[in-house]
């Protein structure tokens, strides 16, 4: 409580500075310039300066101050640190107002403070990378000093349950496997699904709208589209869970198969359908950018229209439509909330999409709401799983990206 | 080996045919797809809908001196399974409160169970045979009614199913939403006018520009994992707030803002700039006062888009924590708290089949708010839209 209010009072007398420096720092400019000399920029520029100065500083300075609070656990008490940066903004404040002079370049100087904060704005994206990055390998580290790598790779049973009785207390966590191949199989066999269903329906879709559609249908369609995308997954979950896969169960029954309520199937054909705007959206682009005298080449030499499409437009197109899938590839594979909530918890490995299997996500997801220590080895597998998924769709995301700029280049495109 | 003009014109017959067939067989999967799409919402609707009302019962509440001690004695015996617990609960504190109610009795409508809401919707339900009858004995009588249920929209979580409601949801979703754009806009448009506008063409700004777009297609789940180790483990920020969330999500909205903000800035068309630079102004002066007025419509149409999108989001808010059982409807950046999402996905984890209404129903809400939202944004954008 004491430091909120510490804070208020810091952020007041701040405030006041601040507005001390923009009306003393015009005042002066104003004098000057109304005594005839000709002055480098306008009052308020100065003014603007003066506010920069006296304000900037202390800002950095507490901020700075009160990461290395964190970071080191050094013991600066917050009310020295934030006297100091206070008396670090009224000495901004009186050299800002000597260095309102007639031959000072003020704009200049706002120009250099603002280009440097957006510069540091822009950092922070690369920040939150390297945040990702190194969050998720040092727990991962810590995770591989208990159990080996080649078994998280290799092994085929996930068994987390004996670690948790470890944390309890009882037990040395022995008995606990942390095979990950099952956990792999689930999430390529639902992914698998997942493109069947949205690869072609998102193709053709992208074909007709590019292709056969006529201007009023297209304007329609491609944002209907969109609307898919545009569906929270945790609202597919439910789809999934509650609508798909007892129909799934019921035509499986029907055929004198044995389905589970929990099988791969609904969740995967539920993601193909979220997935289809991605694949159709981005397809369609590139097949609009085929260039139009391949096609006028083709109907010249008697091809019919469904000919060129074959064996011109969308072999033409082909880079960018498999860029396309990949991305909708990565997409299904970091996908969570359906499976999360249609997808099984048994670690399964099998080829039967009619059973129950379980994702990485799913595990992931499970890993952490539980209630136990963050120290535990299953929590910290979260993040083992989290690094390989990360490899895994950011290589995806890499190779998509070549391809779309192969075909780029090859035809010239700008647009994409 | 030649052909005949017959052969060669049924050749030519076929080749079309075919190429009929490919237009009917892609038409045929954009249809497919629409379809999806109808039979999804056909079916959210029809799940959800009813959702929005409510099994109210008349009864008359006799508050008797047993009444003060046990909320039940205030009832009609052969009512009580069909009376939700949370109207008897508080009978006794009332009486305790206004002691002077004791001795009197009024007619009331009641809050029923979530069975009886269920029997009258014609769903699964529970109740016995003699229930059932007393309970059609009254309807005839007009006693028992379906009413827009308030409860919904009017309270928070609750393990009751008919005393559920999505407010505290709704409130955990806002304060969420604030933190969120007041940490990913600024920084979004700051980012997205450095690299347009200031930025030189070095190797930093391509690393950066690479990464932004890699940002954006990194699982979401993942942002969930950094919210955890360095919010909550690292900084020490509250788990299960909206804070946390907020921030959790202003870097995954981050990439779509950047992006959306670049493109806005790049339609501007570059002889504006000239014109300033012309005059005599400083680049920011020029992206002050000109470029940026001119791309806002775009900015704010892909700010809308991102926050809809973050609204939507639950994988990494259950990292976070953010699936916490909230009953009261709570105004803080620090508590703990629920979004939509987030409610739904607890919901959709109750056994008991009102909470599958309920789920439905708190799933209509959200699609509402986001199909208005888009369809804002889309509105903004052909409103303000200028081709040069």
């Amino acid at each position: 409580m004491q430091t909120n209010q510490l804070l208020l009072i810091f952020c007041g007398v701040l405030l006041l500075l601040g507005l001390l420096a923009f009306f003393a720092g015009r005042s002066k400019a104003t004098r000057l310039r109304s005594a005839g000399t000709a002055m480098f920029a306008q009052p308020d520029q100065y003014a603007w300066f003066t506010v920069l100065s006296t304000a900037g500083p202390a800002v950095v300075v507490s901020a700075l101050g009160a990461f290395v609070l964190l970071l080191m656990g050094a013991d600066i008490p917050t009310l020295y640190l934030l006297a100091a940066s206070l008396v670090i903004a009224a000495i901004g404040l009186l050299v800002s107002l000597n260095q309102v002079k007639p031959d000072f370049h003020a704009r200049q100087a706002i120009e250099r403070v603002i280009r440097m904060a957006l510069a540091g704005a822009a950092l922070i994206s690369i920040l939150t990378t390297f945040g990702i990055l190194i969050s998720i390998i040092s727990e991962a580290l810590r995770f591989f000093q208990m159990h080996s790598f080649w078994e998280f790779i290799t092994g085929t049973t996930w068994n987390p349950g004996a670690s948790f009785l470890a944390s309890a207390g009882r037990g040395d966590g022995s008995g606990a496997e942390f095979g990950s191949v099952p956990l792999f199989a689930g999430t390529f066999m639902i992914t698998a699904i997942a493109m069947l269903v949205a690869v072609p329906i998102g193709l053709l879709s992208a074909i007709y709208m590019s292709e056969f559609a006529p201007r009023k249908v297209r304007t329609v369609a491609k944002p209907v589209l969109e609307v898919l995308a545009g569906i929270p997954t945790v609202v597919y979950g439910f789809f999934a869970a509650i609508t798909v896969a007892p129909i799934i169960v019921n035509i499986a029954g029907f055929l004198g198969l044995d389905a589970s309520y929990n099988n791969a199937l609904a969740p995967g054909i539920v993601m193909g359908i979220m997935i289809i705007p991605f694949i159709s959206s981005l397809s369609d682009d590139v097949i609009n950018s085929v260039p139009d005298s391949m096609r006028q080449g083709s109907l010249a030499l008697g091809m019919t229209k469904g000919e060129t499409i074959r064996d011109v437009v969308v072999p033409a197109a082909m880079p960018g439509i498999i860029s396309a899938s990949l991305l909708g590839m990565s997409r299904a594979m970091g996908e969570t909330m359906i499976v999360v909530m249609a997808a099984g918890m048994r670690p399964n490995l099998t080829a039967n999409p009619l059973e129950d299997m379980t994702t990485v996500t799913v595990r992931i997801v499970a890993a952490l709401t539980g209630d136990q220590e963050f120290e535990s080895a299953e929590t910290l597998s979260a993040f083992a799983l989290g690094l390989v998924l990360f490899v895994i769709t950011l290589a995806l995301n890499l190779v998509s990206v070549l391809m779309i700029r192969r075909f780029r280049e090859k035809y010239r495109v700008n647009n994409l | 080996m030649s052909h005949s003009f017959d052969e060669i014109s049924q050749q030519l017959k076929r080749r079309h045919r075919k190429s009929t067939r490919l237009k009917w067989i892609t038409m045929g999967s954009l249809g497919l797809a629409g379809l999806f799409l109808v039979l999804f919402f056909a079916d959210m609707l029809s799940k959800g809908l009813p959702a929005f009302q409510q099994a109210y019962i008349q009864t008359e509440i006799s508050y008797t001196e047993e009444a003060e001690t046990d909320g039940r004695r205030a009832f009609d015996e052969e009512l009580l399974p069909l009376i939700s617990r949370t109207v008897v609960r508080v009978i006794p504190m009332e009486l305790r409160n206004n002691p002077d109610m004791i001795g009197t009795s009024e007619e009331q409508w009641v809050l029923a169970t979530s069975e009886v809401d269920q029997y009258l919707k014609g769903h699964r339900h529970r109740l016995s045979e003699e229930e059932q009858e007393a309970l059609d004995a009254r309807v005839e009588a007009g006693q028992v009614d379906l009413r827009f249920n308030s409860t919904f929209f009017g309270s928070g979580d609750s393990k009751i199913a008919e005393n559920a409601g999505i407010l505290s949801a709704v409130v955990g979703t806002i304060m969420t939403m604030i933190v969120t754009l007041a940490i990913s806009f600024p920084i979004g448009v700051m980012t997205a006018i450095y690299l347009e506008e200031f930025a030189p063409d070095n190797r930093l700004t391509q690393i950066i520009e690479i990464n932004i777009n890699n940002l954006a297609a990194i699982p979401s789940i993942l942002f969930g994992l950094l919210g955890l180790a360095i919010f909550i483990n690292f900084f020490g920020v509250p788990r299960s707030s909206p804070l946390v969330g907020g921030m959790t999500l202003a870097l995954m909205t981050l990439p779509v803002i950047i992006i959306s903000t670049r493109t806005a800035l790049r339609s501007v068309p570059e002889s504006i700039r000239h014109a300033g630079f012309g005059v005599g102004c400083s680049r920011w002066q020029v992206v002050r006062d000109h470029v940026l007025p001119l791309a806002m419509p775009g900015i704010m149409t892909g700010s809308i888009i991102g926050l809809a999108q973050a609204m939507g989001e639950t994988a990494p808010l259950i990292i976070v924590g953010m699936v916490a059982f909230i009953p009261d409807v709570g105004v803080s950046f620090t508590n703990a708290a629920t979004v939509m999402p987030a409610q739904i996905f607890t919901w959709a984890g109750e056994p008991e089949q009102a909470f599958v209404e309920k789920t439905a129903g708190g799933i209509l809400v959200l699609l509402t708010i986001l199909i208005s939202l888009n369809a804002f944004a889309v509105v903004m954008r052909k409103k303000f839209e200028r081709r040069w």
